[in-house]
């Protein structure tokens, strides 16, 4: 290890060729296999993570070109662009992309990617169910586009209203492509929550308490909670759904004539679907925490209310889903709860920006492209954000709903509360992914032209609902005077398109040619930005023993790691829940073909349940054979800890630091 | 709109430019130029909202902007402040705590005036003899029934609701295929009408004047342009029209009408639509008996003229792709006939 602190203490008394030796047994040890098999089973938690988020990234330009088809056909009323047929299945594509294959994905892959990293350990707890996760959620887009490509995408929108999306008036396999996607990428969300909790509960780094995790590992654990009770309420609906639809099931849960009911899919799809919003911003928050702290130069105002609103916002996301249901016929009383309950969320929230602004006005900037797209945050999402108060309000929803100054809102609070985080991260992060900075002059010019489309886009969206143009037309009469700022807003798309290929341009180009980044470009503060960029599979030479927040800032020479993993075992130390107190060795297993084996199966499951309920007990019967070849090549070996080194310095106050002993 | 909100526009730059927008002469289907009781109420509880989130917004953006020119700057490699000055942090935690209790108490104030606001809407469920009107949404028209004990004075219409000014109006919504959701924002906010869930809307219009609503919940293919006409007009106008929309259609006059009503009666029209005083009683498609009267047709989306008639008889796909009216072929005499026939249904 080059850069770090603890390698040129160590080199004082230990032997280059005793590191060199360690250092080459990790390496082969925590090496994928090689070849096409390796990267289809690899278990290194980076390569899936940045995989998670290239495809992710992949799906957002997909769905940003579906957005300016749309923008198209719009500019002009009576536009013939686009035919209702065509308009209807790019809507519902372009917000079931960007919901449930770019925003959910993106996250957890940059959770996937960082959050072992930031919590001092080499892999994430269940690395197998990793990469499972990764190909669930790529046959579940791949699904989706497919449909789209052959002219048989959904068309009954990301909510799939029934009856529209029923088997009366839903015609042809088209909702059903869009329930198996959103079984199979829900399945991915629930692979990545799990592992992101267990992981952050056992495997953090000795020292690393709860009240000194980093706001960005905060944000995905909460994230993970969040989408562990949300997403099998949509699992749940889709799957009934599909039931519904399919011929020699023909189950009625949703079907009135039959005693089913359309308002309880409602509740169902929304009693994910907000929740769902919380589970995109919330990392979105653990970001800007990350990158404020880090730009502006001291330790971060408010780490526990900080960490506090999360919870709360997490828990209260739970208890809002009604306002999306304010203009069905529901007891008044009931709905008036949800109008509390919803602006009571905004106290939360509102906590998290005055901690940050405390931050940023007691700091010193280092004013680079990272706090430049937060800063472009502060401008969409607080008036996002402020929007919601007013779709909170029972009364005034009732005029607002399902116009486009829903539209607006929710475009203003997830492309400035996620979107600008997002980028920001991105260009923070950068060289941990290649080693290599991008550039600052397009980075900003990326940052202000993409601000400018935005505003040009969606503000005049918020005069048009109020106008009275309701969400999901294909087009509108001359007569009603939506034209104009319909015209601006499509202006305003093709801003925000040059804005994204400046990024997707700078991304390449400094990819391969950037300026090359020290280790810890920004002094930033936490353990990712010890390790070289780009950062070895075995992660971390020694796991590092944090004594404060914010780990590296607070780290000293002499501070002590944890010795005593096997390195020839893909061995990491596992911690208590509270304290981080060595617990005991924990050994995972490597690559295997099993994951890939066991994805396709279940794709091959889900898809064939659109045409055959045979589908499920065949696919079972495949799974249990899938199971059976994963867990018998699961075993991992157990050896005897690896001989601590003779003399090794890093003991320098042992009171600090119980030595691990094998407990496995 | 009230006096009060006009104080409101005036408070705010940010609202002023909004009225410039809104007073561009979109007023006939808009939420902030409302022309009856629920929506005045809804308008001004709009301008109360935007006045209190812009200067939220303000507030955020000064402090973002000052916080800009008022720090200092450092480099990565600068050391990071890890034990700041207690007193300025303390300073800082008081002005946090101080902003979270004005939000608290600014949501709280914004919940009830809300809920106050939702109380004066429901008003007019208490009036006594509102006049009822039942409307049924379907793919992708809407179907308008006024009620009345003797079912010979009830009137079947389509895409136009016709009601007296003054006069408390009760809407029961029905819709028996998909979700849709009826809107006419210059009275009142939007309901959705849910099969198995018949439900009610109460307004009542104060000026005079034509305005627009459309279906507001995706509904499928056409849900664009489902739109239909609200006609606000004194008593005594509404009277005269209901009458008249009571009579059975005109005779056919000319040879070309009659013409015309013979191919309608002999062709697949009748199966669906209704012409009442002739055999034709279809009961799936908009009620045609008073159709050459109507300014609109095809859900509000086509202005009723002879080239369009003939366009939507021969080949509705191309206006309205997926709707349930089939192509009909007819030679141009047939066609101008049936035209002719269906501009004399005034």
């Amino acid at each position: 290890m080059k850069n770090t602190d603890l390698s040129k203490k160590q080199s004082n008394t230990l032997t280059e060729a005793r590191i060199n030796e360690e250092l080459r047994a990790l390496e082969s040890t925590w090496s994928d296999k090689p070849g096409i098999i390796g990267w289809l089973s690899t278990t290194d938690h980076k390569r899936v993570g940045f995989r998670m988020v290239f495809t992710a990234f992949c799906f957002f330009t997909f769905g940003g070109i579906l957005a300016g088809l749309m923008r198209l056909q719009l500019s002009l009323p009576g536009n013939n662009f686009l035919g209702p047929d065509m308009y209807n299945q790019i809507f519902t594509t372009h917000g079931s992309t960007m919901m449930f294959l770019f925003a959910v994905p993106v996250m957890e892959g940059m959770g996937i990617y960082f959050v072992p990293l930031m919590i001092g350990t080499r892999t994430l707890a269940f690395p197998r169910l990793n990469i499972l996760g990764y190909y669930t959620y790529l046959f579940g887009g791949l699904l989706l586009f497919f449909g789209l490509l052959l002219n048989i995408g959904p068309d009954a929108g990301w909510f799939a209203y029934v009856p529209l999306s029923g088997p009366e008036y839903g015609i042809g396999k088209r909702v059903d492509l869009w329930s198996q996607m959103v079984s199979l990428t829900e399945i991915s969300a629930l692979i990545a929550s799990t592992n992101i909790i267990v992981t952050v509960m056992k495997l953090r780094a000795p020292g690393m308490s709860l009240n000194r995790i980093p706001l960005f590992v905060w944000s995905e654990v909460i994230t993970a909670v969040m989408v562990i009770f949300a997403m099998p309420a949509v699992m749940i609906a889709s799957s009934l759904l599909s039931m519904d639809r399919l011929t020699n099931v023909s189950t009625h849960f949703f079907n009135q004539a039959e005693g089913g009911d359309p308002i309880m899919w409602q509740h169902l799809f929304w009693f994910f679907g907000h929740p769902e919003v919380y589970i995109i911003f919330i990392p979105a928050t653990g970001m800007v925490s990350m990158i404020i702290t880090t730009f502006s130069r001291r330790k971060t105002f408010g780490y526990t209310a900080l960490v506090l609103t999360m919870v709360a916002t997490a828990f209260i996301g739970f208890g809002v889903w009604v306002h999306h249901m304010f203009v069905t016929p529901l007891p008044q009383l009931g709905q008036s709860i949800f109008t509390a309950s919803s602006m009571l969320i905004v106290v939360p929230n509102g906590v998290q920006i005055f901690c940050w602004l405390a931050t940023l006005w007691l700091g010193r900037w280092n004013l680079k492209t990272p706090l430049i797209f937060i800063l472009g945050f502060f401008g969409v999402f607080v008036m996002g954000g402020l929007t919601g108060v007013m779709l909170a309000s029972l009364p005034l929803d009732t005029q607002l709903h399902d116009t486009y100054f829903v539209v607006a809102h929710f475009h203003y609070v997830l492309i400035g509360g996620a979107v600008f985080p997002l980028f920001g991260a991105v260009y923070y992060w950068f060289p941990k992914f290649c080693g290599r900075l991008l550039n600052e002059a397009a980075g900003i010019a990326h940052c202000i032209l993409f601000f400018i489309g935005f505003e040009l886009v969606f503000f005049p969206m918020h005069i048009l609902g109020l106008i009275g143009m309701p969400r999901r037309v294909y087009t509108y009469l001359p007569e009603t005077g939506w034209g104009d700022l319909n015209m601006l807003a499509s202006i305003g798309a093709a801003v925000m398109v040059v804005a994204t290929l400046i990024f997707f341009i700078n991304a390449v180009y400094s990819w391969f040619w950037g300026k090359v980044a020290a280790a810890n470009p920004w002094g930033a503060d936490t353990l990712e930005w010890s390790l070289p960029s780009p950062i070895p599979q075995y992660a971390f030479q020694y796991q590092p023993v944090v004594q404060g927040r914010h780990a590296l800032w607070e780290q000293t020479a002499d501070s002590p790691v944890v010795t005593g993993l096997h390195i020839n075992n893909r061995e990491v130390v596992s911690t208590s829940i509270h304290d981080a107190v060595p617990d005991h060795r924990y050994g995972v297993q490597g690559p295997s073909i099993m994951p890939f084996v066991v994805s396709v199966i279940t794709g091959a499951m889900f898809i064939g349940f659109m045409f055959t309920p045979w589908s499920l007990p065949l696919g079972m019967i495949a799974l249990f054979f899938g199971f059976l070849g994963w867990f018998w090549s699961n075993s991992v070996e157990h050896r005897p800890p690896y001989a601590p080194l003779e003399d090794n310095p890093v003991y320098d106050d042992p009171a600090d630091y119980k030595p691990v002993e094998a407990a496995v | 709109m009230t006096r009060v909100s006009s104080q409101l526009k005036a408070a705010s730059l940010l609202a002023s430019a909004c009225v410039f927008f809104f007073s561009c002469g979109h007023g006939n289907q808009s939420a902030v130029e409302p022309t009856g009781l629920q929506a005045e109420h809804l308008s001004f509880l709009w301008w109360i909202f935007l006045a209190i989130t812009a200067a939220v917004y303000v507030v955020v953006m000064v402090i973002l902007v000052a916080a800009f020119f008022r720090t200092q700057r450092a480099a990565a490699g600068d050391e990071a402040d890890l034990s700041p000055d207690p007193s300025r942090e303390k300073r800082a935690s008081s002005v946090v705590k101080a902003a979270v209790a004005v939000t608290v108490l600014t949501m709280f104030a914004l919940m009830l005036v809300s809920f106050r606001t939702g109380r004066a809407l429901d008003t007019l469920s208490q009036a006594q003899t509102p006049l009822e009107i039942k409307v049924t949404g379907q793919q992708w028209w809407w179907q308008i029934e006024y009620k009345d004990p003797t079912p010979s004075n009830m009137v079947t219409t389509a895409n136009e609701i016709h009601i007296p000014i003054g006069r408390p109006i009760k809407l029961e919504l029905v819709s028996h295929d998909v979700i849709h959701s009826f809107w006419a924002p210059n009275f009142h906010g939007k309901k959705d009408l849910i099969p198995n869930y018949p439900t009610t809307l109460f307004f009542r219009a104060d000026e005079p004047g034509v305005y627009w609503g459309q279906c507001a919940e995706f509904c499928g293919f056409e849900h664009a342009k489902m739109r239909f006409m609200v006609v606000a007009e004194p008593q005594e106008d509404f009277e005269r029209w209901y009458a008249a929309s009571q009579q059975p259609a005109p005779e056919p006059v000319t040879d070309s009408q009659k013409f015309g009503r013979d191919i309608f009666l002999k062709s697949v029209c009748t199966q669906c639509h209704t012409i009442q005083g002739t055999p034709a009683n279809g009961r799936v498609g908009p009620n045609l008996t008073h159709v050459g009267g109507k300014p609109y047709i095809a859900s509000g989306s086509l202005p009723n003229d002879r080239e369009n008639l003939a366009k939507w008889i021969t080949d509705p796909q191309a206006i309205k792709p997926g709707i349930r009216m089939p192509m009909n072929t007819y030679s141009p005499e047939e066609l101008n006939a049936l035209v002719d026939y269906i501009q004399s249904l005034k």
